[in-house]
């Protein structure tokens, strides 16, 4: 039997609430699958199962706040034979929480009102779109609320009133973003490197290859700078992995944390996934998918502390150069500036070329300018020649 | 579609994108990526969107054609034009 548990979504999180199971007992888990969605400082989060398997018995109720590594679920792996006496459901644990991290203006719904029956789908809407469970009549089986009996809701509410998320919080965001950097600042010994890439090759390369694409398949240059760092990771471990206790452990796997701003004052850099391994359209695929979930606050549990690497652009309407903090337990951060036209110097002659400035912001304790050096440089190259990104 | 019908998708598409603006605020002059604080990805699913919705064909090259409100339903409004003939 295997426990599903508080995961830690970060080192400054104790714990979290319980806001939605999507299974229950007797469903089939696979690995990766969401099963349960937990509010956290960071919004709301989709915890994924580690295992495969039937859920054998749910151990925290909705709204519970536990602390991280509360066992939530028991999942039997297949072979098991079912467990005959069930456990008693655990009292919610509580404890107490630093009033900073309490999110200030509670969002209207967070998740269902203890006595209300709604299904998933309809819950889920209802958070969306900000509806309190509690002033709907629900017409399904034995009074339930259904997705329509939202939906209808839904419609009929005035247009312009959408507010961009029920699940973000941007002030509890601050603080978490506040104590990632800091301890950053605090413990990691960071050194400053910034390298000019000559990217006319690759502007060219992606005006010709959007041209023949429909909106949906176009890609940004956002993800050629991901793909690019990516496979240099790949190539110096140094720079791609986690330091923990005093020691640092470079990752098997590359997964780019993605910055992404948040409207009105948020940032999160979830994690795309084997970066290093994915096709150009399918990281760009991918990169909208998680910018677009992230915007609207439903992040993945794996996605939140998974990055080995993260990446930061601050696109074509920033400034040229960014100096970066490193999210800790990471060990570097890539910036990006803005492109911009510069008088370059090809073959002995002056011209006008696309430039980018690149710049890497690492960790002493595990890394030296030298080797940061070449890393970036691998990078500069890379851009070089995009057809093989 | 009239003027209006266009201006009245835009200022859907662009609320989806930035919910909290007042798109009747918006100056119909302004550079939308300043004016609404967009990137290039919200720029990106904008243009997905109209494309969706209104089935005219709107490629990269042309982006700066909808750099403001005004433009872009002048852009959208001959692209349907076109498209009719």
């Amino acid at each position: 039997m295997a426990e599903f548990r508080m995961p830690s979504l970060g080192a400054d999180m104790e714990a979290g609430t319980l806001v939605e199971w999507l299974v229950k007992p007797g469903d089939w888990v696979k690995r990766g699958d969401i099963v349960a969605v937990v509010e956290t400082q960071k919004g709301a989060i989709e915890i994924e199962s580690f295992q495969t398997g039937q859920v054998e018995q749910v151990l925290v109720n909705l709204h519970s706040k536990v602390p991280v590594g509360t066992p939530l679920a028991l999942i039997r792996t297949e072979g098991e034979p079912s467990r005959l006496t069930p456990l008693p459901i655990a009292p919610a644990a509580p404890i107490s929480i630093p009033r900073a991290v309490t999110p200030r203006s509670a969002p209207v719904a967070l998740g269902t009102p203890p006595g209300v029956r709604a299904s998933p789908a309809a819950r889920r809407l209802a958070l969306e779109n900000s509806i309190d469970l509690t002033t709907i009549v629900g017409t399904g089986p034995a009074g339930a609320i259904t997705y329509a009996d939202v939906e209808r809701l839904a419609s009929a509410a005035p247009v312009g009133k959408k507010k961009p998320s029920a699940w973000l919080n941007l002030d509890a965001m601050r603080t978490a973003i506040g104590a990632a950097m800091a301890r950053s600042k605090r413990e990691i010994p960071h050194y400053y490197l910034e390298h000019q890439v000559d990217v006319s090759l690759c502007e060219q390369w992606l005006v010709e290859k959007n041209a023949k694409l429909p909106p949906d398949s176009r890609l940004l240059i956002a993800a050629v700078w991901i793909k690019s760092v990516a496979l240099a990771a790949r190539r110096f471990p140094a720079f791609n992995g986690f330091y923990h206790d005093n020691k640092f452990e470079p990752a098997p796997a590359v997964h780019v944390g993605v910055a992404i701003a948040i409207r009105g004052g948020g940032l999160a850099a979830p994690a795309l996934h084997d970066a290093d391994q994915l096709s150009l359209s399918d990281l760009m695929s991918r990169m909208r998918d998680l910018v677009q979930r992230t915007r609207a606050g439903r992040i993945r549990s794996s996605e939140i502390s998974d990055a080995t690497i993260t990446v930061s652009g601050l696109g074509e309407r920033g400034v040229e150069t960014l100096y970066g903090v490193i999210y800790p337990p990471q060990v570097a951060i890539v910036g990006f500036g803005k492109t911009a036209e510069r008088p370059w110097v090809v073959d002995g002659a002056i011209g006008p070329r696309s430039v980018v400035n690149v710049t890497l912001c690492g960790d002493h304790r595990v890394s030296d300018g030298h080797a940061g050096a070449l890393f970036l440089a691998e990078i500069g190259k890379l851009l070089q020649d995009p057809d093989k990104l | 579609m009239t003027e209006v019908d266009i201006r009245k998708v835009l200022h859907e598409e662009l609320n989806n994108i930035a919910p909290e603006v007042d798109m009747s605020t918006v100056d119909p002059t302004a550079e939308l990526r300043e004016a609404l604080d967009i990137d290039s990805m919200d720029f990106l699913n904008l243009i997905t969107a109209i494309h969706h919705r209104l089935g005219i064909d709107i490629p990269e090259i042309d982006y700066p054609k909808l750099a403001t409100l005004d433009k872009a339903i002048a852009y959208i409004g001959s692209k349907l034009q076109a498209n009719k003939k």
